[in-house]
């Protein structure tokens, strides 16, 4: 058994594709039509084969106030691994990317909060000392 | 001047008896403008303070109805932001030799 997949509940799929796609960087994976909605994923350029991000409806009665609840707390949804956290950030902010958290160093990991635009807040971290140990998405660096 | 009774200084002077309490306040005097998560965060990370996020949110109320602290909303986000106005009068009574 193995994890394959991760999801976030976006308000809009298409909106989702664009944004995680033009502004973040990832690329389309499947599309795929699913009753009403599509079974959309996406993946990283530098992980093709690795962990897909499932663009879920977020139609479910239950989805919208839980998304509202922990984006109010400012509570990030999931979390990515990048290389450099600040220049990430820098990157994004000039893309228009609003964040709610700057980057600030919490233990091992400078990490970031934005909004994905689809009602959830994203983390972005990356170690302190890149050659530190084990990074974020778990792959080993250094 | 009263300022101190005139906002509350009971109040003040409680909310800054408790060591996360001032935690918090040390952790927004860094970088203003937190939301509950950073400041959660924060606590766990620079500071090993495990508490969970109900008993921050019960931190944060007491600083805000002591002046200390204030939380706006922003859209759907809510920010917290320290006040730094009745912490440079605390110690006026004491400091400025005059009667009150």
């Amino acid at each position: 058994m193995r994890i394959n997949l991760a999801s976030a509940f976006v308000d809009d799929q298409e909106k989702a594709l664009r944004f995680y796609t033009d502004i973040l960087g990832f690329e389309k994976k499947t599309d795929v039509p699913a009753g009403e909605h599509r079974w959309l994923t996406v993946v990283s350029p530098e992980d093709r084969d690795g962990v897909e991000l499932l663009l879920e409806p977020d139609a479910h009665p239950a989805a919208r106030p839980f998304k509202e609840a922990l984006v109010a707390d400012g509570v990030p949804y999931t979390s990515f691994a990048v290389t450099d956290t600040r220049s990430e950030y820098e990157r994004l902010q000039a893309a228009g990317v609003r964040f709610v958290q700057d980057p600030v160093e919490m233990g091992p990991v400078v990490a970031a909060v934005f909004d994905d635009t689809c009602g959830n807040l994203i983390q972005i971290a990356s170690m302190v000392q890149p050659d530190g140990g084990a990074s974020q998405s778990g792959e080993r660096v250094g | 001047m009263r300022i101190i009774e005139t906002v509350g200084g009971d109040e003040m002077f409680r909310a800054l008896s408790d060591p996360t309490r001032r935690t918090i306040l040390d952790e927004l005097a860094d970088r203003d403008d937190q939301t509950l998560f950073e400041i959660c965060t924060r606590l766990i990370t620079r500071h090993g303070l495990g508490s969970t996020r109900q008993a921050i949110s019960q931190h944060l109320e007491v600083l805000e109805a002591a002046g200390l602290i204030r939380s706006r909303r922003e859209g759907r986000y809510k920010f917290h932001s320290i006040q730094r106005e009745p912490l440079r009068h605390l110690a006026d009574r004491w400091l400025d030799g005059k009667e009150h």
